[in-house]
């Protein structure tokens, strides 16, 4: 079998290994979800994950060791992720064939030159490193903008699938939705469009990881060049060069994906993947002009303190992120979140959301609660997002844990936030109308949500007695027919208060529980009041889990609201002066 | 410099020409015709046909219409009961379709009791299976996350295990409805597909305390019918109680007072929240069973409104005595 049969049986394989890894991060026991398949694998295998949350926490998680794996073999072999795994470069790879395959090889060559732009890929991953890399100063980690594996799984997860799976409901019961996925749409079909204009352009001149496997590979064992003396410069080599890295002059070893086209392509097999280097020599370092260099270090530097001065981790902090449970304090969470976006896809409810910018540039895409999409807020019983986060920037927790028993009953809950009742929208405090869906609903036990009983008089409720026979009043006003007789409605007479069965157009009739003593005379007044439950927050049970928020029949703004205050994993944020 | 055209056009090519602009002019006219709407949209969405949900319940037996079972097991209890109404072959024929609908309202485990007991469901599955049934749907529209509601509550593994098949509310299962008498049930979207398929109609519920309504029991349990933004019901939640068991004419209903939730309804979320009853209650009429389960909740009717409402609108009656319940014990 031809090596570009081989290389292609590997880029199928690991593409479809990566999609049918995106279906299966669904909760659940059948075949085709969660149970134990190893989702996370591809950003697992991604050295640049793991190396930035290393310069960020001087810690490797440990499924992240993966990344060794794929380290030691790029060093070994060269950029073969690149060419031969990556899921990201694979699409970028097709798309480009297909958009060129028509052009003549003269334009084809022309196309596959190396540029000198190739080198803003480095420039950007120095950038992103030197942000995460002096925890001292101010550290984040944003290598998730850009990184391919992250890009790739946030663009499946959060936007193909819930656009494929919205008209057939197979993963989903009912359709899923991501706020502002038309920025991670537009990033993804951008990147893919380029490939139009140069093939694999994402890879050659933006890819950070790329960039890092380049850096990694220059003391590749093997690598691609010429073994023989016969070249005639006919060029045909790079005609399908997918890294744009010259094999027939002087080979930019750290540009080549090891696509194997130009072994291919060569008319005379002069080329081969050899211990020795090119016959025409090689230029093995990454082309970073000192000048670029320091420039993007100062900048990764400086980009930290800079983006932090809107005080967004500080006195300013947004009070509409409300992070997932397990996730740990901001400032360590923003050290850990690469934005993959597996916690919002496995997220049974569609609770967690990517984030926008109001909480500061670095709260992009990382994950959110908004309680109005989705099922039901976050749900009490569920712990799948710590258990799929790759970099435990929300930490893998226990039921108990969440929960606060068993061993946890000294800690008490994980709150998320707290809830807050907008009197002026919720329908017994604002309206004089019966309702408490949200106490209803909080799943809290005692509930975190109570109610006080009060009786309003209703308006146009003074209403004047003409006759009163049995249990029946009859009025001289004229009222709606059973307007009084949903079981919420009570008359007070003679200071006692009665429950209303019925009214008709004049007539209120009265519960038989107690019957009316001394029978009123004519013109004597009643009052009609409703039976309200307001209600209260108890802010010490409160876990701001949004399930109030989400069913709360207000449904434009919610008259129920979580917000970040008094979360646990933030102590300077808690709203209570006990513990 | 100019150049003159003095190519001719040939009559063919000509009379082709027009032939083409003809045919374009035609099919634009007969588009035209065919799209003219001279009203322009009405006000008001397009709900399409409106359903009705059939009748599903079996003729009266008197004398048989309620039972009471004391007993800690559900599964003794609930055979018990049914047969005290005269056995499951009496609900039941031979190549039927059954649906079952339990109350999965919550993502919470069986052994808080927010929902139906999954070992209750299963045994209502397979006593239907004997008695022939041809397929048992068990189906719910719950609150919480449907999937994770028939998950966590065991009801989805339990049915399915038992043979049922499990159904969870898609978008396309919901149909509008119009009840006749009704206030709040006009236009409104439910939960139809898996019952349109179904010959007969049992609903298990667990018995509740429900701080807005008083108590959920087995009419409660019909509110999964309801799709929608069926939150607003609340602000007349007796009505909406009332209608549903005017709209749903089941076959039986079975509520389950093994344990009874007796705080923090209906969530509950703690085992402290639940009391030992040990009793299971089979019954045609679902008003005479809720009533019955007024007593367990230390309530009376008439702290129940919906039951009045109902009882007045004809869906059953809540004098239970009045029906001669069988009463029996198992150990």
């Amino acid at each position: 079998m031809k090596i570009v049969t081989v290389r292609r049986i590997s880029q199928i394989f690991f593409f479809v290994l990566f999609v049918w890894f995106c279906i299966v991060s669904t909760v659940g026991e059948k075949f085709w979800q969660i149970r134990a398949w190893p989702v996370n694998w591809f950003l697992q295998l991604d050295p640049l994950v793991a190396i930035g949350t290393i310069l960020t926490t001087h810690t490797l998680y440990m499924p992240l060791l993966w990344a060794l794996a794929t380290v030691i073999l790029t060093i070994v072999f060269g950029r073969f992720f690149c060419g031969w795994v990556c899921p990201f470069g694979s699409i970028h790879h097709f798309v480009g064939f297909l958009g060129n395959r028509r052009i003549k090889t003269a334009e084809k060559i022309r196309l596959n030159r190396y540029r000198k732009a190739q080198r803003v890929k480095y420039f950007i991953l120095i950038v992103f490193l030197f942000m995460a890399a002096f925890p001292s100063i101010d550290a984040t980690l944003q290598v998730g903008l850009l990184d391919p594996i992250s890009l790739v799984s946030r663009s499946f997860n959060l936007l193909l699938l819930p656009i494929v799976d919205k008209s057939i409901n197979f993963i989903s019961v009912s359709a899923r939705f991501y706020e502002g996925a038309w920025l991670i749409l537009a990033v993804f079909f951008v990147a893919i469009l380029l490939n139009f204009v140069i093939p694999r352009f994402y890879c050659r001149f933006i890819c950070p990881l790329g960039a890092l496997f380049a850096i990694l590979g220059r003391f590749a064992i093997w690598r691609i060049g010429k073994n023989k003396s016969e070249c005639i410069n006919c060029k045909l080599c790079e005609q399908s060069c997918e890294g744009g890295c010259e094999p027939a002059g002087k080979i930019r070893i750290s540009e080549c994906v090891l696509c194997f086209n130009c072994r291919q392509d060569c008319p005379y097999d002069i080329i081969s993947y050899q211990n020795k280097s090119s016959l025409d020599g090689e230029i093995t370092n990454p082309d970073i002009s000192r000048r670029g260099f320091v420039l993007s270090l100062v900048g990764g530097i400086v980009a930290v303190p800079a983006i932090r001065l809107s005080g967004k981790l500080a006195g300013n902090w947004y009070h509409g992120i409300i992070r997932p449970p397990g996730a740990l304090p901001e400032e360590e969470f923003l050290k850990r979140c690469i934005k993959c976006g597996q916690c919002m896809r496995i997220c049974p409810t569609n609770v967690i959301q990517p984030g926008g910018i109001d909480g500061g540039l670095e709260n992009l895409w990382t994950p959110v609660l908004n309680n109005r999409i989705g099922s039901s807020g976050c749900q009490l019983n569920c712990v799948a997002c710590g258990q799929v986060c790759p970099t435990s920037a929300i930490r893998p927790i226990t039921l108990d844990e969440k929960k606060g028993v068993g061993e946890f009953a000294e800690v008490g809950p994980i709150k998320l936030g707290t809830a807050f009742i907008d009197r002026n929208r919720c329908l017994p405090w604002a309206m004089d109308k019966p309702c408490i869906v949200c106490e209803e609903n909080c799943p809290v036990s005692p509930k975190a949500i109570y109610t006080q009983e009060i009786f309003e008089t209703i308006r146009e409720g003074i209403l004047t007695i003409s006759k009163v026979s049995g249990n029946v009043i009859e009025v001289q006003e004229t009222i709606m027919p059973e307007r009084f007789a949903s079981g919420d409605y009570y008359c007070v007479l003679d200071g006692q208060r009665r429950k209303i069965k019925a009214n008709t157009e004049d007539a209120i009739e009265i519960s038989f529980d107690e019957d009316i003593e001394k029978i009123p005379a004519a013109g004597t007044k009643i009052e009609v009041q409703v039976r309200l439950q307001r209600p209260y927050i108890d802010i010490e049970k409160c876990i701001g889990c949004g399930v109030c928020e989400h069913e709360c029949p207000v449904s434009g703004k919610k008259a129920i609201r979580v917000s970040a205050e008094g979360e646990t994993r933030n102590s300077d944020r808690k709203l209570l002066l006990k513990s | 410099m100019t150049e003159s055209n003095d190519k001719k056009i040939q009559r063919r090519q000509f009379l082709a020409r027009v032939g083409k602009a003809g045919v374009s002019i035609a099919a634009a006219g007969f588009i035209t015709c065919k799209l003219y709407d001279k009203q322009g949209p009405k006000a008001g969405v397009d709900i399409g046909s409106l359903v009705t949900l059939p009748d599903f319940s079996v003729p009266d037996k008197p004398g048989q219409v309620i039972s009471i079972v004391k007993g800690a097991s559900r599964v003794k209890a609930v055979n018990k009961a049914i047969e005290l109404l005269g056995g499951i072959k009496r609900f039941i024929n031979e190549g039927e379709a059954v649906a079952i609908k339990p109350n999965v309202a919550f993502a919470s485990p069986p052994m808080l009791g927010a929902t139906a007991n999954p070992e209750l469901v299963a045994e209502v599955v397979r006593l239907c299976y004997k008695a022939g049934a041809r397929q048992v749907i068990v189906t719910d529209n719950p609150i919480n996350d449907p999937s994770s509601c028939f998950k966590l509550s065991g009801i989805g593994k339990a049915a399915s295990n038992a043979g049922a098949e499990v159904i969870l509310p898609r978008p396309n299962l919901f149909k509008h409805t119009m009840l006749t008498r009704g206030k709040l049930i006009k236009n409104w979207p439910i939960f139809y597909g898996p019952f349109a398929r179904a010959d007969k109609l049992i609903g298990i519920a667990p018995i509740k305390h429900h701080h807005r309504a008083g108590a959920s029991m087995s009419m409660k349990n019909w509110y999964g019918l309801l799709g929608g933004r069926r939150n607003i019901f609340h602000q007349d939640i007796n009505t909406i109680i009332a209608e549903l068991a005017m709209m749903v004419k089941p076959t039986l209903v079975i509520l389950d007072a093994t344990q009874v939730m007796m705080t923090n309804g209906p969530t509950g979320g703690s085992v402290k929240d639940l009391r030992w009853a040990n009793t299971m209650i089979a019954s045609c009429d679902m008003l005479a069973a809720d009533a019955y389960g007024c007593t367990l909740l230390d309530l009376k009717v008439s702290d129940l409104p919906y039951l009045i409402k109902a009882q007045n609108a004809g869906a059953g009656t809540t004098d239970y005595e009045s029906l001669k319940p069988i009463f029996a014990t198992v150990s």
